[in-house]
């Protein structure tokens, strides 16, 4: 029915000749509910993308529908640079994980388990070693490779958590929520890694968070999500809309009643 | 079998010598046999927290025999590994479905196959007691031909392990994780449990159904306590499981007791001195 209306719109957004991912009118509904509708972006290689929305607003449904982990209508595409259609490579950084504090997974265990098919209940041959270690360097924690996951910091096993989803190096990297439980020191080394990666990898970043301070300093570009996509721009843009204001202060008045 | 014997019988004990006690040395081939296989599976158990799942497990296999004696099969044991499996295989698939805690699922089960069981061995007017030798089990009264399958189920389990265990940790330790490295998470656990439904229900009739669960919680739970890494961590739990198991079956022959008993104590207190060295060792 407006069909034309949509062409109009996607052609608005074009890829401009660099990498990137097309999520067109995508739809998740769980049973009866309706999660996610009509959401539609583009995201290009070496942009970093904040989304933000109150709890609830489909954020993670969001990251499980392009990790293909959830059924989904509309259609989530990968362009390469050279305009050809294909799978794209996630990365993704789950949402602050429990590690136990006495579980004997050592971050070499943890990371050889998930990208080799070493059993890592055998010691590790050095090769793989010196890999993983490798690996770890791209976030600055090959100090941790002993380390058991259950006695790092926040920021420290974000980091980890982070190498991992580097390898084998993705066309995405989605995080969820990857400030929270982190400290400032942390925070900011975090942001600055995200920059750093984004710029030598020519990497596209998704991330969601709730930490609206630090927005201007790092994303390109953010999407105010609630069950659809409310606003869409530069930072200073979407936080000093109207839609901002509604969408956070609306949640507010209700809340206080 | 011949071989086994005449090598034990350079032992120094009174049993070991030649053409006797031939009991007692299947009974140590079948605990040479079965501890390293708890002691492997026993780290998953204790990683993916699934101690009381096990114990649940323990509960169907009786169910299973149960059936079997009922149904009249000579041998309900393999009755037992058919209900076991799709006890497990049941659970896997409630547990993912449903929002519910994993412990209150188990709850269900568990309690659900006890009472199945029991109402099915007392059918009639029966007694429960021909079924007693279950609960305490005796591993004197192994026979080479069970020897030798649970040492193919020993070896399979070895396999699996090499095959998926890197697969089987991410997926319990995170498996958000997991799912987004392309894991099928529940098929990962529906294989682990469907493993310990096996091992459990072949061993049950030697280790007995009472005790078989401290088998596949405590090695791992105290090599735990003392192990920074996965290698550690199958090392201790397997080297604590054999010599428990070993030390077990010693001490059940010089004063009489039951072995299941015996080697569940001997891993217990190997679980206290671990515990009592856990800040020296694992800190």
């Amino acid at each position: 029915m407006n069909n034309n209306k949509h062409n109009e719109s996607e052609e608005s957004f074009g890829c401009s000749g660099s990498c990137c991912l097309k999520v067109n009118r995508l739809g998740v509904s769980a049973g009866e509910q309706e999660i996610l509708s009509n959401v539609s972006f583009h995201l290009h290689c070496g942009e970093i993308v904040a989304l933000i929305g109150p709890n609830g607003a489909g954020k993670s449904s969001l990251f499980r529908a392009i990790l293909g982990q959830l059924p989904y209508e509309g259609s989530i595409e990968f362009h390469t640079a050279a305009g050809q259609e294909q799978r794209p490579l996630v990365g993704y950084v789950p949402q602050s994980p429990t590690f136990d504090k006495g579980d004997p997974v050592s971050v070499l265990d943890f990371f050889a388990a998930a990208i080799s098919d070493h059993p890592v209940f055998l010691p590790a041959p050095r090769k793989l070693r010196a890999r993983v270690s490798e690996c770890l360097s791209r976030t600055h924690t090959e100090r941790l490779l002993e380390k058991r996951m259950g006695t790092l910091s926040g920021g420290e096993l974000q980091r980890v958590l982070l190498a991992v989803a580097l390898e084998p190096l993705p066309h995405i990297l989605i995080l969820d929520e990857p400030l929270s439980g982190v400290d400032i020191e942390g925070e900011r080394q975090l942001l600055d890694m995200l920059d750093e990666i984004r710029a030598r990898y020519d990497l596209s970043v998704l991330l969601s968070t709730h930490d609206f301070a630090n927005l201007e300093r790092y994303a390109d570009k953010v999407i105010l999500l609630k069950g659809r996509v409310i606003k869409t721009g530069k930072p200073a843009e979407v936080l000093k809309s109207p839609e901002f204001e509604e969408t956070f202060h609306l949640r507010l008045g209700r809340e206080e009643r | 079998m011949g071989v086994w014997y005449s090598l034990v019988s350079v032992l120094p004990f009174e049993w070991a010598a030649s053409d006797t006690y031939l009991f007692m040395k299947n009974a140590l081939l079948a605990v040479l046999v079965i501890s390293p296989l708890f002691g492997i599976l026993s780290t998953m158990v204790v990683t993916n927290r699934m101690s009381f799942f096990s114990d649940a497990l323990g509960h169907s296999a009786f169910t299973g025999m149960t059936i079997g004696a009922l149904c009249g099969f000579a041998e309900p044991v393999w009755c037992a590994v058919v209900f076991a499996i799709a006890f497990s295989a049941l659970f896997t698939v409630v547990r993912h479905r449903s929002n519910m805690a994993s412990d209150t699922v188990i709850g269900v089960f568990s309690s659900t196959a006890v009472a199945l069981g029991i109402f099915i061995a007392t059918l009639g007017g029966k007694s429960f007691t021909k079924f007693n030798a279950l609960l305490i089990g005796d591993i004197l009264s192994v026979e080479p031909s069970k020897i030798g399958m649970l040492a193919l189920i020993l070896l399979i389990v070895i396999v699996l392990w090499c095959v998926s265990f890197n697969r089987l940790m991410l997926s319990s330790v995170h498996p958000g994780l997991a799912s987004s490295r392309g894991i099928k998470v529940i098929w990962q656990e529906g294989i682990f449990s469907a493993a310990i439904a096996v091992t459990v229900t072949i061993s049950m009739t030697w280790v007995g159904l009472l005790v078989i669960n401290s088998l596949l919680v405590l090695p791992a739970a105290a090599a735990r306590n003392i192990s920074r890494n996965m290698w550690q961590f199958h090392l201790f739990s397997i080297l604590g499981a054999v010599i428990s198991g070993v030390a077990g079956l010693m001490t059940s022959y010089e004063i009489g007791t039951s072995a299941g008993a015996s080697i569940t104590l001997y891993l217990a207190l190997f679980f206290i001195i671990t515990f009592l060295f856990r800040n020296k060792w694992a800190a």
